[in-house]
């Protein structure tokens, strides 16, 4: 990725994206993390400060993985890994929760995506138009259905093509959904004008980071 | 005296005919029914629609029914997940039908089932190619697609306890689509890891009362772990 990552660029790697993500989770929030880098968010939040994690298969509360050796094949999260419970989860059912999902009682998800829009639009599911056996699992309830809807993803693909676009190529997932992009390079909010640059990661200029996405990028007011 | 139980598998699948509508407890491996699965293989109904969250792995259970071409077509959300391979071969060779749909609206499809409501407004898949086709109306200034109910003729689940009346709790993560499949089908059948004598389980504790349940089938295979059930 030479035009979007040169040596001198501090890009974040995943982990680094995730804590990034992490900084902003306040003590007190419902949140759930897609696959991908969402997942690894939960590593960077401490566990003194009180996150309840959320999983689609029926977990509130789900802690970190288990030790090897410790492993409870009874508790998985949406990702079908492994995981445990946090003193005060729950176990409920799938109608319960998408209930929780879909009726708005997340505070945040979490979610991987190919491509997100300048109007929110996200692409996370599909490829291509005649991939019609894709997967959907709970993207599109997670979508529509948390307070607030963040995106962790690279800010361009493997070629340096860019994944923050006008609209989406890919089919969507769910329309003007998405509020925050968290990328290897920035983080940016989505308003009625764009795209807001409200970070970039050191040795980066906005002229540069222009360069590297495919919608126009403004400055906070 | 009301007793649920069944002593034998092919009791447990006395009936189940060809064309019938299969709805699996289940999310991955975690809460599948997988001993009744291979009762359903054994028995032979053919030609099923089988609504799961997912489209099996390797060569066994959902798998294995599928590769003896008796499932003509699955509803799921998530099909292609590691080791699905059966399920990529039928597909891309076009002997199986698929029917997509967000988890969410499949949790909700079948709990509309069980609960007597033939189809409700979601905002979930709006403007995307899941919801082409269908109607939609504007609520209160937002989108909505309509979804109608998913009935089954049969329901597999797996429970963790379950007494005579068919009362039941479930395990863990292993709850899932269990208790909304014991609602929405008009034969829904159970293995349990545990039996309790009725009036053991406090009423609280309960998940599915056994009104939702016809037959139960005892078939213990879980090893202990350390953190133990929720008996332990």
């Amino acid at each position: 990725m030479p035009d979007t990552a040169p040596a001198s660029i501090a890009a974040l790697d995943r982990h680094g994206i995730a804590a990034r993500i992490a900084r902003d989770i306040p003590e007190g929030w419902y949140v759930n993390l897609g696959i991908g880098i969402p997942t690894l968010v939960a590593e960077h939040v401490p566990l003194q400060r009180e996150v309840i994690f959320h999983s689609e298969n029926g977990v509130l509360g789900v802690g970190p993985s288990p030790a090897p050796g410790a492993v409870n094949p009874w508790l998985i999260n949406a990702g079908k890994q492994p995981v445990t419970l946090r003193p005060g989860g729950a176990f409920i059912h799938h109608a319960d929760s998408f209930a929780i999902i879909r009726g708005n009682h997340l505070d945040l998800c979490v979610l991987g995506a190919f491509e997100v829009a300048e109007n929110g639009d996200i692409a996370n599911w599909a490829t291509g138009k005649n991939d019609a056996a894709s997967a959907v699992g709970g993207a599109m309830d997670l979508a529509v259905g948390a307070k607030r809807l963040w995106v962790a993803m690279e800010h361009t693909t493997k070629d340096g093509m860019p994944r923050l676009v006008e609209r989406c190529t890919y089919p969507l997932t769910a329309s003007g959904a998405v509020k925050r992009v968290y990328t290897n390079l920035a983080m940016l909010e989505i308003t009625p004008r764009g795209f807001v640059v409200l970070e970039m990661v050191r040795g980066l200029d906005f002229e540069q980071l222009q360069r590297s996405t495919g919608a126009q990028l403004f400055h906070p007011e | 005296m009301i007793d649920k139980f069944v002593d034998s598998m092919a009791e447990a699948m006395a009936g189940i005919r060809d064309g019938s509508v299969v709805l699996l407890g289940g999310f991955g491996q975690v809460g599948q029914p997988d001993a009744l699965i291979d009762g359903l293989i054994a028995q032979g109904a053919k030609d099923l629609t089988v609504v799961a969250n997912n489209a099996g792995t390797g060569h066994t259970g959902l798998a294995r029914l599928m590769e003896l071409r008796r499932v003509r077509r699955i509803v799921c959300s998530f099909p292609r997940s590691a080791g699905s391979v059966v399920f990529e071969a039928l597909y891309s060779a076009g002997e199986i039908e698929l029917e997509i749909v967000p988890q969410g609206t499949l949790a909700e499809r079948i709990r509309a089932a069980g609960a007597g409501i033939a189809a409700f407004f979601t905002p979930t898949a709006v403007g995307t190619r899941l919801a082409e086709g269908k109607e939609q109306r504007e609520i209160n200034g937002r989108t909505y697609v309509l979804e109608s109910a998913l009935a089954g003729d049969v329901a597999l689940v797996e429970a963790w306890r379950a007494d005579r009346f068919g009362n039941l709790t479930y395990r863990e993560s292993a709850r899932n689509f269990n208790p909304i499949m014991a609602t929405a089908a008009k034969l829904t059948i159970v293995q349990t890891q545990q039996t309790i004598l009725a009036g053991s389980l406090h009423p609280e504790v309960i998940v599915t009362p056994g009104i939702f349940v016809d037959r139960v089938l005892h078939v213990p295979y879980a090893m202990q772990t350390e953190m133990g059930g929720p008996d332990a």
